[in-house]
């Protein structure tokens, strides 16, 4: 812990020297800590729009681009780590089929982090819903807590992993927004694979991003929009 | 006194003893950080300890007696979670495995 203390110390003499001639010191804290090897930023939230007219039955090109960027055997039993799946709704009223991916939502309240008794679940400043497994404990309360029925758990030890997605035995997981490569700078390995383009992911508080400009012109809206859980992900043409 | 395998050997991080006694500390640092954070320290990553510290001969960290973190945490009797999770080999190993 001493050289982790020092460490932070080094930092905060470093910052104090230069907020010393700053105006705002307190600014140019939070500036600084922002970097792009500093993490993620609070003023990015994550998004996709999903736009359900584009997403074709019976395709699953998102499903697997996931499995095999994940390391997911591509099972469907219930035992199986689904991190995305293809499902299908009908309006009663006329009979209209919709096809769409439904995945962890990152909500920006999310119900799993709520009730996780270990705070493995959380949200990162970037609107990213994550399960910390190095303190889940597997009991599941997030499973059920899901209104999305988005997580699974692990009941076999695992072997020869991704090195970029580390996941185990016992623990929960789900959708992670692929954020080892959001962290590099790229997109969801389910939206670079969607050949219709019908997963449109990006920053929705970026007034440049497509995502912004898209959210505001065209109708969207959330899966079960009256849990008030504000998701991240937006479905269009339901 | 055990003799691991080093792999590329080297150093990079701190000196060998130093490493030695403390490299948990760094580990344990870096997991909240990178996990809760998204700091992603490339020199202090696991990941990148395991590609340059596994055996030259099997790309693994663990696989034999005298793998990297194998030789010293059995003579130590301290068990190792790490690689429960993650991956002990090196990104190499799985070129190749992954059309199926």
């Amino acid at each position: 812990m001493s050289d982790i203390n020092s460490q932070r110390r080094q930092f905060m003499k470093t910052s104090m020297g230069v907020a010393a001639i700053a105006i705002a010191p307190g600014m140019l804290l939070y500036g600084t800590s922002h970097g792009k090897s500093e993490g993620a930023s609070s003023k990015v939230r994550w998004g996709m729009l999903i736009d359900t007219t584009q997403c074709t039955q019976g395709c699953t090109d998102c499903v697997s681009a996931c499995n095999k960027e994940n390391g997911l055997s591509g099972g469907t039993k219930s035992t199986d780590s689904q991190w995305i799946r293809k499902i299908e709704i009908k309006d009663i009223s006329n009979g209209l089929v919709s096809s769409l991916p439904m995945m962890c939502q990152h909500c920006e309240h999310p119900p799993c982090v709520d009730v996780c008794p270990t705070q493995a679940s959380f949200k990162r400043a970037d609107g990213i819903v994550l399960v910390d497994r190095h303190r889940c404990i597997g009991c599941r309360y997030c499973m059920m807590a899901c209104p999305y029925k988005a997580r699974s758990f692990v009941h076999e030890p695992l072997e020869n992993q991704n090195p970029d997605v580390p996941r185990g035995k016992g623990t929960v997981e789900a959708c992670s927004f692929c954020v080892q490569r959001i962290d590099k700078g790229q997109i969801p390995a389910c939206a670079e694979a969607c050949q219709n383009k019908a997963i449109l992911f990006g920053d929705l508080n970026d007034a440049n991003s497509e995502i912004y400009k898209k959210v505001r012109s065209v109708a969207s809206d959330h899966i079960r929009a009256d849990l008030q859980l504000n998701p991240g992900i937006r479905y269009q043409g339901l | 006194m055990p003799k691991p395998d080093i792999g590329m050997g080297g150093q990079c991080v701190k000196d060998t003893q130093w490493m030695r006694k403390n490299h948990m500390h760094l580990l344990k640092h870096q997991r909240e950080e990178s996990v809760r954070k998204g700091i992603r320290d490339e020199q202090v990553s696991l990941k990148n300890c395991v590609e340059c510290h596994a055996s030259k001969s099997d790309n693994s960290v663990v696989a034999r007696e005298d793998s990297f973190c194998v030789a010293c945490h059995r003579y130590e009797a301290v068990s190792i979670d790490c690689f429960e999770c993650h991956a002990s080999k090196r990104k190499v190993a799985f070129a190749g495995k992954d059309e199926k």
